[in-house]
């Protein structure tokens, strides 16, 4: 009686999310692949198993190339991009400055705008006009003299992508810069002091010391950025709609159901969705499960 | 002890109601009003200014005609109903349809049509003689089959050339174009003075320019039968047709966001033409707020889109009667008035539109409508491909993704073959 009493309260609790989670994560997963592998083209007929045709049948539509392309510029472009720059304002503010929380917050702050929110502004700011038609960032340099800047932003057919991970970026470096900063802080004092003791310059001390002790940090921010940026679609909508030009597997997919009604076609671009999404995601947890394993 | 075993309990049970209030939460929303009239849940995508007015006007003279039931206002907000339709479509799996939802007329409906979503509405048609009301073009082209499923309760044109006057005179351009050929020379004099020559929108505005270059290029009956049996995209009319797209698509500046700031860029003398559907000339002449408040025939004027004179190519809002409807006598009763001259006549001079019926009051369409409805009386008729007309979803999808594809790459050869493609796969 007394363990039924440990044990029972405590699942009782966490039963309702395991059942939503059974049914509404994996149920529907499951639901998704058993779709992809079936010829249901419309929104009317049964379908029958067709086992991994859709999705060999995907890669001979020019458009899948091209937005499968178009998530790999902005993701590494974004990722990095975002890596750096958190890495850098944590390590300006590691030294300790005057109103540091003040900065913290300010740099969190995109965090907690919506991406869509974020999308409505950059669209402004990104728009392509020039010169006495520019507006936003263009409008900018034009009127500081500086039109060799103007550009198309997003709507350049080579680089629109990595123009479009700059609000991403925007939006989720402060949070790479607090994980940093937390990693930075998690460096005990004594191990830096006994590199200087040692004869370490400052330099040495972050190249041996706390860069190779940031690793586990960097690998997180690296599956939060990367998971974020595979499925990246409010973003891209909100600033560019749904354009070819700007086109991610994530738009095509809403294209796919609810613009040419074709649920199979729809299941299989979202089915590679999280298969991209776990190659970053499983690796990631069979680490961690691995150190908290390790006492 | 205890204590933290009901405060478990107490914790799961409101899990469990928070997870079935979420299961029927459209449901609390659709239940009837306390006061009992029967509510008419009608769908659609009228938020903005002018489109919403229009529908409040149908509203009020619904409501007056049956006092026994009330209008339950069921907009989704968003210009051309993207968010409206994915809404509406899961709406229509989940068997839970609106009374009545707004729908562009013609192929655009197909897809409901085939799924099994709509009831005819033939007799409707018998009962209030709109055969004889509706141009005899536009049943044909709504008909499925012999089976009229929708309401059309507007027309708007998609043809139009929209120019800023004084930069035409500025070039030199002294006629208004009305072939492709005099247009591309147009295009090319005000280029020569540094003007934008065409503006253009997003990419589905280059889809809209499309459907009027093909129009003007093959003309009228060969366009309309691209949309039959015995349509021919292979051929060199259409080839020709594609090359002059391509052409006039060189003179275009860079896209704006949509269609609206490329209108803009006429209104504001920075380009001299832009061709773009009839729902321009609220943008145009409404005042500051809503519209630009520019004046009509000074500031911009219009005219059919280049080799397009003498036919209207027509979109249109419609009505349908979903099966399973919770209120169908009351969705009928909307339809109703949604047909009727008097809902037509309140609702189009508000949202800037014609009438889709032959009789309606002249008197209240001035300036641009009054051009368009003494157009619609008269021109021969054909069908818009962007706004749903005479292709179904998936079709229309293709050819986006075609357009966009050749707007990177500019290729004619690509562009007609998967033209021709989409034509094959269409299933129409």
């Amino acid at each position: 009686m007394t363990r039924v009493r440990r044990w029972l309260p405590g699942l009782l609790l966490v039963t309702p999310s395991i059942i939503a989670i059974a049914v509404f994560v994996y149920g529907m997963l499951g639901w998704n692949f058993r779709l992809a592998m079936t010829d249901r083209h419309d929104e009317i007929s049964e379908g029958s198993f067709v086992g991994l045709e859709n999705f060999v049948t995907l890669w001979d539509q020019k458009r899948w190339g091209i937005s499968v392309n178009h998530a790999v510029v902005f993701t590494v472009v974004f990722v990095f991009g975002a890596l750096a720059l958190g890495w850098l304002l944590a390590f300006l503010m590691e030294k300790g400055i005057k109103g540091e929380g003040t900065f913290r917050a300010v740099y969190l702050f995109p965090m907690a705008i919506s991406f869509v929110a974020t999308g409505v502004v950059w669209r402004w700011l990104m728009n392509s006009g020039q010169d006495e038609r520019a507006v936003g960032l263009n409008r900018l340099f034009d009127s500081l003299g500086l039109d060799f800047l103007q550009w198309e932003w997003f709507r350049n057919p080579d680089w629109g992508m990595a123009a479009m991970a700059i609000p991403a970026i925007w939006q989720m470096s402060g949070y790479v810069m607090a994980l940093f900063l937390a990693g930075f802080r998690g460096v005990p004092e004594d191990l830096r002091e006994a590199a200087r003791v040692d004869g370490c310059t400052e330099w040495q001390v972050y190249r041996h010391i706390v860069l190779p002790l940031l690793r586990p940090v960097t690998l997180s921010a690296l599956i939060i950025l990367g998971h974020i940026s595979l499925k990246v679609f409010d973003l891209i909508v909100a600033v560019s709609g749904k354009q070819i030009i700007t086109d991610v597997p994530a738009v095509f997919m809403w294209v796919a159901v609810f613009d040419s009604h074709d649920p199979a076609k729809g299941a299989t671009i979202a089915a590679y969705i999280v298969l991209a999404v776990s190659v970053f995601v499983i690796p990631y947890l069979v680490w961690t499960l691995r150190k908290e394993r390790r006492p | 002890m205890r204590r933290r075993w009901m405060a478990a309990v107490a914790v799961t049970v409101a899990g469990l109601l928070t997870l079935t209030a979420c299961g029927d939460g459209g449901g609390a929303a659709q239940s009837p009003q306390a006061d009992g009239k029967k509510k008419v849940e009608v769908f659609s995508w009228w938020t903005g200014p002018g489109e919403a007015d229009g529908l409040k006007a149908m509203k009020e003279i619904f409501e007056k005609q049956n006092p026994g039931l009330t209008f339950f206002d069921a907009a989704v907000a968003g210009g051309s109903g993207d968010k409206a339709r994915a809404l509406l479509a899961t709406k229509l799996q989940a068997d839970t349809p609106p009374d009545t939802f707004q729908g562009h007329a013609g192929a655009e409906l197909q897809g409901y049509i085939k799924a099994g979503d709509l009831e005819p509405v033939n007799s409707l048609y018998d009962e209030l003689k709109l055969k004889d009301v509706f141009p005899q073009q536009l049943i044909d082209q709504i008909s499925v089959q012999g089976q009229i499923y929708s309401v059309p309760v507007n027309i708007h044109r998609s043809n139009v050339m929209w120019f800023n006057p004084a930069v035409l005179k500025e070039a030199g351009v002294t006629e208004v174009p009305a072939t492709i050929e005099t247009f591309v020379a147009a295009l090319e004099k005000v280029k020569k003075t540094g003007k934008v020559p065409l503006s253009i929108g997003s990419e589905w505005t280059m889809v809209h320019l499309l459907e009027s270059v093909l129009l003007g290029s093959l003309g009228t009956d060969a366009y309309n039968k691209l949309w039959t049996a015995g349509s021919d995209w292979s051929g060199p009319a259409m080839t020709k047709a594609l090359n002059d797209f391509k052409t006039i698509l060189s003179y275009a500046g860079d896209p704006a966001d949509d269609w609206q700031p490329a209108a803009k860029q006429v209104a504001d003398g920075q380009a001299a033409f832009t061709i773009m559907g009839d729902w321009a000339y609220g943008y145009f002449h409404n005042p500051p707020d809503g519209g630009l408040g520019k004046k009509s025939k000074t500031d911009f004027d219009w005219a059919p889109s280049p080799g397009t004179g003498g036919t209207f190519m027509w979109l249109s809002d419609s009505f349908t009667l979903p099966k399973g409807a919770p209120n169908r006598d009351g969705a009928l009763a909307w339809l109703k008035v949604a047909a009727s001259k008097e809902g037509q006549d309140a609702f189009n001079p508000k949202k800037g539109s014609i009438p889709a019926r032959k009789d309606a009051d002249t008197s209240l369409y001035t300036d641009y409508l009054a051009d368009a409805l003494k157009d619609w009386g008269s021109n021969k008729l054909a069908g818009s491909i962007q706004h749903g007309v005479v292709v179904n979803d998936a079709w229309r999808v293709a050819i986006n993704e075609a357009v966009g594809l050749f707007h990177t790459d500019k290729d004619v050869a690509a562009l007609q073959a998967s033209l021709a493609e989409a034509a094959k796969n269409s299933g129409q």
